[in-house]
Parts: C-alpha cells; structure tokens; sequence
C-alpha cells in the first residue's frame, strides 16, 4: 500500500505506546481515586436565587455535617462572592455549591484543585479536600467585568482538630 | 507558472492586511503587558485594559490569522496546482466581506461597546457590530473554502488516478477542517447572540452557547497551526537542500488532525458544571490522540532535515545540525518552531489533562502557554512564510535577509522570556484577564518580579513584529528586482505515483468525522432542549 520507513514504524508505535501510558493514568486517577472534574449537571434560576432555599442570604456559609464534614453555599455576583470571608477545616472533605447571580464567573483556591465555573443557571458543585492550613484568596478566574480583577474572597483553613 | 496566472494581487492584498493589523496588535499587547505590570501607575486603567485585550485577541486570533491564511492558500493552489485561480471575483467578494465584517467589529470595538473579550461569553452582551461583523468575516472566509474544494476536484478530474500535489492536499484538507469547525460558533452567533444583541429576545441559554462555542474553540487552533505545518512539510526539506521524509506520512498526519481535531472541544469544558463528566472524558481521550499527528509531524520534518544535512557532509549522532544552513530563514523558523512547539506541547499535555486541568484552568498559565504554541510555533513559521513568498509575490529581493533573521531569533527569546514567567505565574494561581492585581494576601507579593519579566518579554517581542513589517514592506518598496519567481516545492525522497484513494481524498473521512461528531455532541447539545434550563438575561460590562 504505502510506503512507510521502518524508523518512523518504531517511532508510530512508540508514540502509540505513550498515548496508552497517558490515557492509562488519567482513568486510574478517575475511577481509583474518583477525581472527575465538577460535572453535575443541575440547573436552577440565577434570577430569583434569594427566593431559592438553598441559596438565600441567611443560607450561605460553612456547615458541618453529623459526620464531620464541610458544606459550603456561595453565591457570585459581580464583584465577589459571597460571604466574603469563610473558615474550613484542613484534611476535611469540603462539599462547595455555588451559583452566579449574574453572568459567568470562574472560582479557584491557588494550589488546590478546588476550581469551577459558576455558569448562570447552573449549580456548580466541587468535593474536595484542603491538606495544607493557612491563608487562601479564592479569585475570581474569568472575565465578568471591568472590575473582575476585584473579585475574591478570604478562606482560612485551620488546622483539622477532629484527626491526629 | 507564468506570473500573470499567479493570484499575487490577491495573495498580497489579504497579507499585508494580516500583518497591518498584526503590527497593531502587537502593540496593544505590549501596552498590556505593561499596564499590568503596575511599574507605571499613570497607566492603571480598567477600562482601557480590557479594550485593549479584546482588540489584541479578536485581531491576532480571528483577523490576522484568517486573512494571512486564506491568502497564502490562494497562493499555494494556484502555484502547486499549477493552474489559475478559479473564480477570482468570488475570491474579491469574500475579501470584501471579511473587510467589512471588521470593520463593524472594529467600531464596535473602539467605541468601547464590546468589551467582552475575544471568546465573547453570554450573557454579558456586546452591540449588534460586534457579532455581525464577527459573523461576516466567518461568511467571507467561506469563499475561500468553495475555491479551495472546487479546485482540488477539478484538478483531479483533470488528472484521474494522481495524487493531487501534498500542499494543495494539505490546504484543502484545512479548508474543510475549517468549514465543520466554524459550524458552532456560527450557531451560536446567528441563533442566539444576534438576536440577543438586537433585543429580539430577552435571554440566553448560557450552557448551550458555550457548548458550541467549545465546538469551535478546538479544532481553530488546527485551522490556525496547518498552515504552519505545511510550510514545514512543504518548504523546510527544500530549503535545508534535501527531501521530504514522506510525502504519504505527511498526509496521513493531515487527517489526522482533521478526524482527532474536531470531536474534543470539551477540554475547554472540564471546569463547566453543565456537562457530565462521562462526556468530558471522552472528549479527554480524544484530545491526546491529537498528539499522534504532531508527533508524526515532528518526527518527518526532523528526519527530513538531518537528511539534508547529511547530504551537506553532516557527521556523527547531532553533529549533522551543525551543518543545516542555519543563515536560511526558513530553516532558521523551522528550528525554532519545533523548540517551541516541544515546550507547548508539554504544557498542552498538562491542560488536557481530565484531572490536572483543575489546577491551571483559567490560571496566567494558559495565555502563558497558546503564546508560545500560537505566538510562538504558529506565527513564527507565519513569518518564515511571508519572508519566503515576499520576492515571489512582489518580484523584489527581501530586502535583508540578515534582520530576518535577527528578527526570527528576537521574536524566539521574547516569547520565552514573556512565557516562561507566564507560566510561573499560573502556577501561583494567578488568574487570567486582570487589569491589575488588588489583592491584598500574602501569595501575591510573590508574583511581580515575573511580571517584570514579562514586559521585557513584550518588549523583545514588539522590537521583532516591528522588524518583520519594516522587512516586508521595504522590500515591497524598495527592494531589487528578483531573477526567480517560483516557489519551489519540496520533492519527496519516495516520489508517491499512485496512492489509495482515502490518502487522495476526503469523502470517507467527512462520513466518519459526520458520526464521530454526532457522537460527541449530539446529546450534550440536545440535553438542553430536554432538560428545564434557565436562560440568563442579559448583562452590560
Ligand atoms: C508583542 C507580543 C505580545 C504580547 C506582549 C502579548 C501580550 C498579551 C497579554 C498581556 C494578554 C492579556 C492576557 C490576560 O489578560 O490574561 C494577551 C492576550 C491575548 N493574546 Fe497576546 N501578546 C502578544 C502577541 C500575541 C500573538 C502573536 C498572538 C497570537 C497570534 C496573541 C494572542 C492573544 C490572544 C488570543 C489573547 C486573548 C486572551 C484572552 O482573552 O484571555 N498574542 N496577550
Ligand atoms: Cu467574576
Ligand atoms: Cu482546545
């Protein structure tokens, strides 16, 4: 049929042979480790969030659960999220919901993997947890405005009690 | 080829609009990077920043690269086909189009009423110029696809059983990817944002305006690269005084990317809560096979140059570089493209990555990495191309090959010195698209010497785009006149006579690409029909 050069063969197959070690080790760190990106599809009316239950003023904030785990409920509006400041436990699984009240915003905690857009109109939900205590900002890291740069908030993570 | 036959009217004309525009940019670029950089506080200025970088992305992503590309493939048809342009004035009419859909853009841009970035994301909404101009330049360039298919398929109508000649292949293989990738983001445009924008209707369905515009953002950026590859195929062997490897892997690696490019727009998607992670994952898988065809590619031009360095009495295991003909601008490009595309293609390893991707999604490492693969390969292999075109098109001598390649090896270390901190700074979670940087935490006071190591960066970067335009146009003007016209295309160490039909042709890979894309679109697009969403109002700046 072709003509392809023996060398370039090798190097088909070893390039076919990288792809599957890659591939390989991003569905074991999917399914082993259940790490998938924020993906749960739920959709609610960013016009009228203050009349949803979940996401009214007096709702938002930090909750712990009978098992000891976190929920955080946040709103973004241009140009921060609300509340402003939050306080979670280091080596915790943290539950974070969060929707827009306007257009798109992006959150993200620096060197953790704690990241999502906040799309109107849909709920975003991230499950993880935070190893390292201290001082975090949570940007805004998506366009929303001539003061997107302003947008962000203060998340301190204290040491975990419960463990050790 | 007599020079009359030659569309160098038309292959000028749309050039020097790309590079006109380009020099622009590359200015605003560079006041970007200052402004930010907060050295100078006269310069802080929200508003002029965010202006500043929806003119710079809209122009360098959508108006350079698309007047640079359809011009050059007017060219390569004609001069590998060795036949007329077919239907000039059609060509002229989608030039015109194109003109005029910038120029409704560019109003709408320069009187501050869009202001919502080059991937215009509802439900912030820009004035009704902005998107029909948008919309014009798509309509214009789809001229130019029509010449590039109805040419090939006269030709081989012409010449039965013949492999049409690798360029043409090549282009008509980017025309096609062209017109399925534009398929999204017209939808988007003329079904939901132009009606928006003109208030016929109140709201917008965010989660179904950004899946199609995911359907676009991908496969562009091949629409953008192929053109950089096929010089490297077409051009590089010749320059380096030897032969292509393999004409039938080069052409195998150009479906490749048509068939692996398309279905994998949803890497942009990972972080967007409105798709379900099964969807994502697929597209995830999608994405790495991409790397086969850029691999491929590696692999067939390097070859191709250590062979012709052999051939100039080139020795040992890498002693054979020293004997490329490094003062060859084209070789030169060819060189630097690859370092640069090995470096961004790790980082695009990293982005592609279904879970990692969380940790540099929307980060300063983003930008930081399409300006080295962009930026970097794809416009450097740009200008390789207009310095080897430029006395076939103008009849002059370049008027001087030594600040060629100066300016090759400026524009090399500027996008290294303004990526490599870009990248850091991503890594610091600094977000992308800040005019300026507010925040008053601890992480942050890390972040400004790399800031500094960016504006020298920008100022390498804009010495070099304004050497590459003065170059050009001086040998426009004033340069001597040149003895050779033709462009000369590379010949394959294996001359192919005879291929197999799908290496000939695109009917089966346009049957396969129709399926593989309803596949991976289909329901994620008509989820939004069967669920009960909410659209968005919407909303100013
Ligand atoms: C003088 C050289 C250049 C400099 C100094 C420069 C600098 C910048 C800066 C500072 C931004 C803003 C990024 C942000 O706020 O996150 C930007 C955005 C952008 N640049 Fe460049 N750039 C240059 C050349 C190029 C080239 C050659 C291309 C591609 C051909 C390009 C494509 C883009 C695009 C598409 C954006 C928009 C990104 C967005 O909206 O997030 N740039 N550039
Ligand atoms: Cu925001
Ligand atoms: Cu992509």
């Amino acid at each position: 049929m072709i003509h392809i050069d023996p060398w370039e063969k090798t190097w088909v197959y070893i390039v076919g042979l990288l792809i599957v070690v890659m591939l390989g080790s991003i569905l074991y760190t999917a399914f082993a480790n259940s790490i998938h990106p924020p993906s749960n599809v739920e959709t609610i009316d960013s016009a009228s969030l203050h009349l949803s239950k979940e996401f009214a003023e007096d709702n938002l904030g930090v909750k712990t659960r009978a098992d000891g785990s976190v929920t955080v409920t946040m709103v973004a509006a241009r140009y921060g999220f609300y509340p402003q400041r939050i306080e979670v436990p280091a080596n915790t699984p943290i539950r974070f919901r969060i929707a827009s009240l306007d257009v798109v915003h992006g959150l993200h905690i620096p060197e953790t993997n704690l990241a999502t857009m906040v799309i109107p109109g849909f709920v975003s939900e991230v499950n993880t947890t935070i190893p390292k205590p201290g001082e975090y900002p949570l940007f805004c890291n998506e366009y929303c405005g001539l003061g997107h740069h302003y947008m962000w908030s203060r998340v301190t993570v204290t040491p975990d009690t419960t463990t050790n | 080829m007599n020079n009359n036959a030659k569309p160098v009217g038309l292959a000028l004309t749309h050039m020097w609009v790309a590079f006109a525009v380009f020099l622009l940019a590359a200015v605003l670029g560079f006041y970007q990077v200052l402004e930010r950089a907060e050295l100078i506080p006269a310069l802080t200025w929200d508003e002029g920043y965010y202006l500043s970088v929806t003119a710079h992305g809209v122009i360098m992503a959508f108006v350079f690269t698309t007047f640079f590309i359809v011009g050059f493939g007017y060219y390569t048809a004609a001069t590998s086909l060795e036949r007329s342009l077919w239907n000039p004035p059609l060509a002229w009419a989608g030039f015109w189009t194109m003109m005029l859909g910038v120029l409704l853009a560019v109003y709408a841009l320069f009187t501050g009423q869009a202001t919502v970035l080059y991937t215009f994301y509802p439900p912030m909404t820009a004035h009704w110029t902005f998107y029909v101009g948008a919309a014009l330049l798509v309509v214009g360039s789809i001229a130019w696809i029509v010449i590039m298919i109805v040419m090939t398929w006269q030709w081989k109508k012409d010449n039965p059983g013949q492999p049409v000649p690798l360029p043409m292949f090549g282009t008509t293989t980017n025309a096609i990817l062209w017109l399925w990738t534009l398929i999204g983001v017209a939808v988007e445009v003329v079904f939901q944002l132009i009606p928006l924008s003109l208030g016929w209707v109140d709201t917008v369905d965010v989660g179904l305006a950004r899946t199609l515009f995911a359907w676009t953002l991908h496969p562009i950026v091949y629409f953008w690269l192929i053109p950089a590859y096929l010089a490297l195929y077409m051009f590089v062997p010749k320059a380096a005084g030897g032969r292509l490897f393999s004409d039938e892997m080069a052409r195998v690696a150009f479906i490749m990317l048509l068939i692996f490019g398309l279905p994998i727009g949803f890497h942009h998607l990972y972080m967007d809560p409105f798709q379900a992670a099964g969807w994502k994952l697929l597209h995830g898988f999608g994405t790495f096979m991409v790397a086969i065809p850029t691999l491929i590619t590696g692999f067939t031009v390097i070859a191709s140059l250590e062979l012709a360095a052999r051939l100039r009495g080139g020795k040992g295991l890498f002693g054979w570089l020293k004997a490329l003909p490094w003062n060859n601008s084209m070789v030169l490009a060819a060189v630097l493209a690859l370092l640069l595309l090995t470096a961004g293609g790790f980082g695009g390893m990293i982005n592609a990555s279904y879970a990692m991707n969380a940790m540099v999604h929307n980060t300063a490492w983003v930008p930081g990495h399409f300006h080295l693969i962009f930026g970097g390969t794809t416009v450097i292999m740009y200008f390789a191309i207009a310095y080897y075109l430029w006395p076939s098109l103008t009849g002059k001598t370049l008027y001087s090959e030594r600040m060629a390649r100066t300016q090759l090896w400026l524009w090399f270390i500027g996008i290294l010195v303004l990526t490599l901190p870009w990248h850091a700074l991503g890594l610091m979670g600094q977000p992308r698209r800040i005019a300026s940087i507010p925040y008053d935490t601890p992480l942050v006071q890390a972040w400004d010497p790399y800031e500094y190591g960016m504006v020298l960066g920008g100022v390498i970067m804009t010495i070099a785009a304004a050497l590459f335009v003065w170059n050009l146009f001086m040998t426009h003007r004033r340069g001597a006149a040149a003895g050779h016209r033709e462009v000369e295309y590379a010949q394959p160490v294996h001359p192919v006579l005879k291929l197999p039909g799908p290496l000939n042709g695109f009917a089966l890979w346009n049957w396969i690409l129709a399926v593989y894309m309803i596949v991976d679109f289909g329901a994620p697009l008509l989820q939004f029909f069967f669920i009960e969403t909410f659209d968005a109002t919407s909303w100013g700046w």
